[in-house]
């Protein structure tokens, strides 16, 4: 990132100092592509806000998420408490994650093996930012486009978040189209639980063309989502709907990020 | 006096089968793994309060819960009526609650109009089922018995609001005539604002003829609900019952959140600090194995929720996986847990507690296929409306095959060696996890 450094734990920690909040970057936010964008938009704003944060770098692993939910209990613990010893060396009181596999396990999940944080999404923090008056945004390029929400399953079911990320991005005074499955009903895109690193079983239908289908069939501008797996989903199916020249999917970090004039 | 006796012997004999049964599934709950859950109770009661009796979560869908609602109430409400049948029955008398006067007239008239209801919503609901033929009542797990299953109760419903309606009706008109034992000199007793429509048709009959019909549907009456009691635990309406202990025990965390396994954790700690020092093992606790293959691995809660599923569907018609074609179907996981354990126990009762039939909950019943195709949404925790967690039993049984067999899918065992080698489910080194902070935007 060129206008700004970002600081490691570990640079920090030599310093003397400690951070507000620690940024959980995660695997996909780290190594994929299209999430890195995310990342370096959660990244801009928790800069230009005053956010004192630090991210852990090449000390972060993976949280053991996707091994937990195929039944790896042992690699996921393995995970957990290597994670835990080196965010508890740190003394991390408040992390900060914009994927909300990473935000249910360490938030949930942890606690159990000794890993005692405050948690929060991305979507909360940025509401909280905005309710406390430190991020001020406006409409922007997005002013009264058609916006439609698609809930992650670990933020909404998982952890009965729904209303956070909705209320962040109707700042950009949108047009906010609920798809009929939202919220509670919301309907998964079809890569939890690891189904993101394997082929789907036999059927007749891929789960994130159903759910693409839901959300095209509204004619959104924008596909809004608050996760990293979702973002591959949703963005595979505008593709596979030849849709991707007007339709994008864009998460509601680099919503804001693009609207604030820093 | 003779009707009484064999009342009481139909009674006695209704009540001993009853209580054998309930002794049996009780049994057969706690073949399942220890877990407390005795904790927050006044949670407990609320959840229970709110969604066993209120039945809060069955508004999703709207029709459906008015007519549920109807004879839920009715059902309920009609059982005060029963128990004045029953101590007539017992003591050969006639109405003996009449004592309360007007708000007698009132229950039994309140009595007849819920009737009415339960009627209308038993012939909505058949024909649902029958005519209409919503989709998750016909899905693959919904073979001929789960769907008899649903209809013969719906039938024996229909009959009994029927018989308890003509009974009013000859009971009216024989205290109309005068007859013994029905009059009262103080007048009618009760009140019948719809089965008095049924007058003109029985008024003709002579007084032996309207006894006899009215002693035929009472008797027909009780040893319908007799009978539906001891069916109740063989069916899918198990859940009259059970949808309150189920949902006292709820359970209470964040959707998202999985149990954590104890037992892993002490071999995790072992092998990150030799030093620590491992829990004591109990002198004859058999070795556990990781994850369920059958139903004694999973918990008697688990058990529990397998025995109080009502076989709606809501949770399959909602999965993700099985709405786009896949085997999966969290019903039937409910369903195969139910009748796997039902064989277990009957086993136990054949051949003894040690006996091994062979069969598994495992392959035999649910077969890896549908295990691996969940995506763990929680959509079908959020639908069932007597809160069962057929998730949880998914990922007992992925445990089991990831950590006895290691038997994942080839790519799931790809992403472990990954997150084992450079800590993230894909090939990259550990060492670029902070290139993105150097790139340009
Ligand atoms: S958690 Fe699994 S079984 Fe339940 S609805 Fe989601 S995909 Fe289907
Ligand atoms: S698990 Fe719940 S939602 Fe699914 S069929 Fe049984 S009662 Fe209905």
């Amino acid at each position: 990132m060129a206008d700004f450094k970002i600081h490691t734990m570990a640079e920090m920690a030599a310093a003397g100092e400690h951070p507000d909040v620690l940024f959980w970057v995660g695997c996909a936010g780290s190594f994929d592509d299209r999430s890195k964008k995310v990342t370096k938009a959660v990244a801009k704003i928790l800069f230009h806000t005053g956010v004192k944060f630090a991210v852990l770098g090449t000390e972060e692993s993976c949280t053991g998420d996707p091994a937990k939910r195929s039944g790896n209990e042992f690699l996921f613990q393995m995970q957990a408490m290597n994670n835990i010893a080196i965010l508890n060396g740190y003394n991390i009181t408040k992390i900060v994650t914009a994927c909300p596999h990473c935000f249910n396990t360490i938030k949930n999940e942890y606690p159990e093996l000794g890993g005692h944080y405050e948690v929060i999404h991305h979507s909360q923090l940025l509401q909280s930012l905005i309710d406390s008056g430190k991020l001020k945004v406006e409409g922007g390029d997005y002013k009264g486009k058609k916006i439609t929400f698609h809930d992650p399953c670990y933020l909404g079911r998982g952890n009965q978040e729904y209303e956070a990320p909705r209320s962040v991005i109707q700042k950009l005074d949108i047009e906010l189209n609920e798809m009929k499955r939202s919220r509670a009903n919301g309907l998964c895109c079809g890569a939890g639980g690891g189904q993101m690193f394997k082929e789907p079983e036999k059927g007749n239908k891929d789960i994130n063309i159903e759910r693409t289908e839901e959300a095209l069939s509204l004619n959104p501008d924008v596909i809004a989502v608050g996760c990293p797996f979702c973002m591959t989903m949703m963005t595979d199916g505008v593709k596979n709907f030849n849709k991707e020249s007007s339709v994008k999917v864009k998460d509601i970090a680099e919503m804001i990020a693009e609207a604030i004039d820093f | 006096m003779l009707s009484s006796l064999l009342f009481l012997l139909l009674f006695g004999i209704a009540v001993y089968f009853f209580t054998k049964k309930i002794k049996e599934v009780n049994r057969n709950i706690n073949l399942g793994r220890d877990v407390d859950l005795n904790d927050y109770q006044s949670k407990r009661w609320k959840t229970m309060a709110m969604v066993a009796l209120g039945q809060s979560k069955m508004g999703t869908r709207p029709v459906a819960a008015f007519f549920h609602v109807l004879i839920y109430v009715g059902f309920i409400i009609i059982n005060i009526e029963v128990l004045e049948i029953i101590i007539d029955g017992i003591l050969g008398t006639h109405r003996i609650l009449s004592f309360m006067g007007s708000f007698y007239n009132f229950l039994i008239g309140s009595f007849e109009i819920l009737a009415v209801g339960v009627l209308a919503a038993c012939f909505v609901f058949l024909s649902r089922r029958n005519i209409v033929k919503l989709k998750r009542f016909w899905m693959r797990e919904m073979t001929s018995w789960p769907r008899s299953d649903a209809n013969i109760i719906l039938v024996v419903e229909i009959l009994l609001m029927s018989a308890f309606l003509i009974m009013n009706a000859t009971d009216h008109q024989l205290q109309l005539n005068g007859s013994q034992h029905y009059s009262n000199a103080n007048g009618i007793i009760g009140s019948f604002p719809i089965s008095s429509f049924l007058l003109p048709f029985i008024s003709g009959i002579s007084t032996d003829g309207l006894i006899l019909l009215e002693r035929s549907c009472w008797w027909f009456h009780i040893i319908g609900i007799l009978a539906f009691l001891n069916y109740v635990p063989y069916s899918k309406h198990f859940h009259i019952l059970l949808a309150f202990p189920n949902t006292y025990y709820s359970n209470l965390k964040p959707k998202g959140e999985f149990t954590n396994m104890q037992s892993v954790t002490n071999e995790v700690k072992l092998m990150l600090d030799p030093s620590s020092v491992p829990p004591p093992i109990e002198p004859n606790a058999s070795p556990r194995r990781f994850g369920a293959k059958d139903v004694q691995d999973l918990t008697w809660k688990q058990l529990m929720d397998s025995y109080s599923c009502t076989e709606c569907g809501r949770c399959t018609s909602v999965c993700p996986a099985n709405i786009t074609g896949k085997l999966l179907s969290p019903r039937k996981i409910m369903m195969d847990t139910r009748d796997r354990l039902e064989e277990v126990g009957k086993n136990i009762d054949k051949n003894g507690a040690s006996n091994d039939d062979g069969k598994t909950l495992l392959n035999d019943y649910i077969t890896p296929e549908e295990l691996w195709a969940c995506t763990s949404c929680n959509a079908c925790v959020q639908a069932c409306p007597v809160n069962i967690d057929p998730l949880s039993i998914i990922i007992d049984m992925r445990r089991y095959l990831v950590m006895e067999q290691s038997s994942a899918p080839a790519e799931l065992n790809g992403m472990f060696t990954k997150i084992e080698n450079n800590g993230a489910p894909w090939q990259f080194s550990p060492a670029d996890r902070l290139n993105w902070a150097k790139e340009e935007n």
